[in-house]
């Protein structure tokens, strides 16, 4: 064969070609603009028009946010610096960036404290949220945490959070010591010993001097921007996810008291409007009180918000212990396990998997609920943009650059939170693709 | 602990409702401070400044009290209210009085058992326009689309003037005043009404405010006034007196620069002395000491200068003073006689 075929061809090449490369139009980011943007005619325009949108977007926006003015004393300023020119007016922000971040009553010497507590959330969460690369050591702070932070953000008498602590300490070995009897009884024990200790310890603290505060006390009305958002959001949020457990686990109970019990709150809960509940827990609770008692108000709201979420979550959860098939329920009863081990080691740690995306759209649509409470003249960061700040006669007419602050923080917050939702997906994914 | 305060005060919440009303006097000067109800923020009337200090033409009210009552004028809790939370705040006695922009109406001092103890700026509904629409009157406004906040009065009040008139609208409705401002200036409506006032005050915030006019028409009435609670008539004479010595001392030409030298020592006027307690016995009977006009006085200035400060014509609120000039100017400012 190999003698015809030198036969019959003129010429053999016997060096091997060098590497030509591909043609312009196959490679680089031309390939890839034919590929991905021009790939034919309907595409191409398509491409074309939404580069006409961003233009002008970018055209409208760029000028303003470049031009911006950032120091002027007053709306009227900015105005005559600009000249007619297109720019924004973030004076505002740079004047009042306090009062956007704290409200305009806490004392501007004590802006460490809610700093400091905010840092230190990173730090207390950082177990629970990356439990699998942290010691749980940790998870000592975390559990600190909650009484550092309320007593560096109101400061006063280190002994109240100490007290609250304490009861809590005792309750908890009150229980660890009664469980063995029954839950019940380990239970009404715990909540027993500490409300005693809360009763003394509240005598102890009632006959100090409030002036030895080492931190000066700041009153809650005192709070505002989006420390307020942020307090309420984190509080309402960590306490109602374990509600949340607790009410869909007693919804699926076979007791009907306390199934009953928990059907009813969640639908009341879920058949309510947030708002309304604010306005209760403004408005008609006031009516109770007699006059000159004044029950926190942010206690009243963080109450009414849980609520409100823990009711939700409940339902998230309800449905990721729905989608568990029976044969996981019947596997925990085969290997002898009571009700609270199949729960906390084969039910809920399945259940809760499924259920992180509806639990965090949950949180985050409650963090962006949380400034519903400047109706009920609380001065969170959206009340201090609609209250005081657009009220001052100096910013009166600056809309865009303060709730597009506003939009950004909550912006930067959100899209953390989802972030860390998808990474945790991955990270408990347990099946094989 | 909070759980045993709950109870606590549930439990004591019926027994004390009936001894609520009385002697609010006596509880301000026990606490220390005045608890006022004020707005969460108003351009010119309320409003906390970049240090978090409120100040405004109704702060103002609660500033005077507070000095009389308490000898100073920053013992004062401001509360800020919403429209919708003011009236229980006041009658749940969380706050001891309320400054609120608050027009006094029938139903309100009736039927929700309130006192208004006088009016500090007397309001009225009116049209702004675009100058280049080139009406000069209201009457000329048939067939326009006009922007109004939903669920008020001004709602109600343009219906009737439109209707009186023989005239057609087109209503716009809207939410806050920042929505109108935007849908206003955007001319998404040819009017917009609401009270004179708060049309003045959304004007100056207007980049160029010389291109839209305020028309002369003003087609309702809205007395805004300082009120209490019912049924404790000491306070509510307090609150009215107050205000009162604010708008006489306008008129007898008491003014904070010179109120030391006047009340040093008697004046050749006897009204001048009966009101800063160098004569009579005027505080007394009030509940109060003999200087308790004085320091109101002093906290803010009277009434007239309350007025150039903060919602004047030299402010970029710039209010004239018109109906609510003295008596004697051709207003209706009319404190009765102190004697």
């Amino acid at each position: 064969m190999s003698d015809m075929h030198q036969h019959s061809v003129a010429y053999v090449r016997e060096t091997m070609l060098p590497e030509a490369p591909p043609p312009a139009r196959e490679q680089g980011i031309i390939k890839w603009m034919r590929e991905n943007l021009f790939a034919n005619v309907p595409n191409s325009i398509l491409t074309i028009a939404s580069i006409v949108v961003i233009y002008y977007i970018l055209a409208a926006s760029l000028p303003w946010l470049l031009n911006g003015i950032w120091n002027a004393e007053s709306i009227r300023d900015c105005r005559e610096i600009l000249q007619g020119a297109a720019g924004g007016c973030f004076a505002v922000l740079t004047e009042r960036w306090n009062q956007l971040l704290f409200g305009f009553q806490y004392p501007d010497d004590q802006y460490w404290r809610p700093l400091i507590a905010f840092l230190l959330l990173f730090v207390a969460i950082a177990p629970v949220m990356f439990f699998k690369y942290i010691p749980s050591q940790f998870l000592l702070f975390t559990a600190l945490y909650p009484f550092l932070a309320y007593w560096l953000i109101w400061g006063g008498l280190i002994l109240a959070p100490i007290v609250a602590l304490v009861g809590f300490v005792v309750g908890y070995f009150v229980w660890g010591r009664l469980v063995q009897r029954s839950f019940a009884t380990g239970f009404f024990g715990a909540v027993a010993a500490a409300v005693i200790v809360w009763w003394i310890g509240g005598l102890i603290t009632a006959g100090m001097d409030p002036e030895q505060a080492m931190l000066v006390p700041v009153a809650s009305r005192d709070m505002g921007g989006f420390m307020l958002n942020l307090i309420l959001g984190t509080v309402c949020v960590s306490l109602s996810i374990p509600i949340g457990i607790a009410l869909a686990l007693g919804r699926q109970s076979s007791m009907p008291i306390i199934k009953w019990i928990c059907v009813v709150f969640i639908e009341f809960i879920r058949g309510v409007p947030l708002i309304t509940l604010l306005f209760v827990a403004n408005v008609v609770l006031a009516y109770f009180f007699p006059p000159g008692t004044n029950f926190d108000l942010i206690i009243r709201v963080i109450i009414m918000i849980t609520a409100f979420a823990s009711a939700y979550i409940a339902e998230v959860i309800r449905g990721g212990l729905a989608a568990l098939p029976t044969g996981q329920y019947e596997a925990a009863d085969s290997l002898g396990l009571d009700y609270a081990q199949a729960m906390r080691l084969i039910i809920l740690p399945q259940a809760l998997k499924i259920s992180i995306p509806g639990i965090v759209n949950v949180a985050v649509g409650l963090f962006k609920d949380t400034t519903l409470v400047s109706v009920i003249s609380m001065f969170d960061l959206v009340g201090m943009i609609r209250g005081p700040i657009l009220a001052s006669t100096e910013w009166n007419g600056v809309y865009w650059e303060l709730f597009g602050f506003a939009a950004l923080l909550f912006f930067v917050v959100c899209y953390g939170i989802s972030q860390y939702s998808q990474w945790l997906e991955r990270e408990l994914t347990t099946d094989h693709k | 602990m909070n759980k045993t305060v709950f109870l606590g005060a549930l439990t004591v919440a019926g027994l004390s409702a009936g001894a609520a009303a009385a002697a609010t006097l006596d509880d301000v000067k026990a606490r220390g401070s005045l608890n006022c109800g004020v707005t969460t923020g108003l351009v010119g009337f309320a409003a906390p400044d970049a240090n978090g200090e409120w100040d405004g033409f109704d702060v103002g009210v609660c500033r005077a009290v507070a000095a009389a009552v308490l000898g100073d004028p920053t013992a004062v809790e401001f509360v800020p209210t919403t429209g919708k939370t003011r009236f229980t705040a006041l009658a749940s006695g969380e706050i001891d009085m309320l400054a609120r922009n608050t027009t006094w109406t029938f139903s309100r001092d009736v039927d929700l058992k309130f006192e208004f103890t006088g009016i500090n700026y007397y309001d009225g509904q009116g049209f702004m326009v675009p100058k280049d629409l080139g009406v000069s009157s209201a009457k000329e406004l048939d067939g326009a689309t006009v922007c109004i906040q939903t669920g008020t009065t001004t709602e109600l009040n343009l219906a009737d003037f439109f209707r009186s008139n023989n005239m057609s609208y087109e209503p716009v409705p809207i939410e806050t005043n920042a929505e109108a401002q935007q849908n206003y200036l955007a001319g998404a409506c040819d009017v917009y009404t609401t009270d004179a006032s708060g049309l003045a005050a959304t004007r100056a915030a207007f980049e160029d405010p010389s291109a839209h006019v305020i028309l002369p028409e003003i087609v309702s009435k809205e007395p805004l006034g300082p009120l209490v609670r019912h049924g404790d008539n000491e306070w509510g004479d307090v609150v009215r007196w107050t205000l009162n010595a604010l708008v006489a001392a306008e008129e007898y030409g008491v003014t904070s620069a010179n109120i030391a030298d006047m009340a040093a020592e008697p004046t050749d006027s006897p009204e001048i002395n009966r009101l800063l307690g160098t004569e009579g016995n005027l505080g007394e009977m009030l509940g109060l000491d003999a200087d308790w006009a004085m320091r109101a006085i002093a906290a803010g200035g009277n009434y007239g200068e309350l007025f150039e400060k903060n919602i004047g014509e030299n402010t970029p609120v710039g209010l004239a003073r018109g109906l609510n000039a003295q008596w004697t100017d051709g207003g209706l400012m009319y404190a009765p006689p102190f004697r």
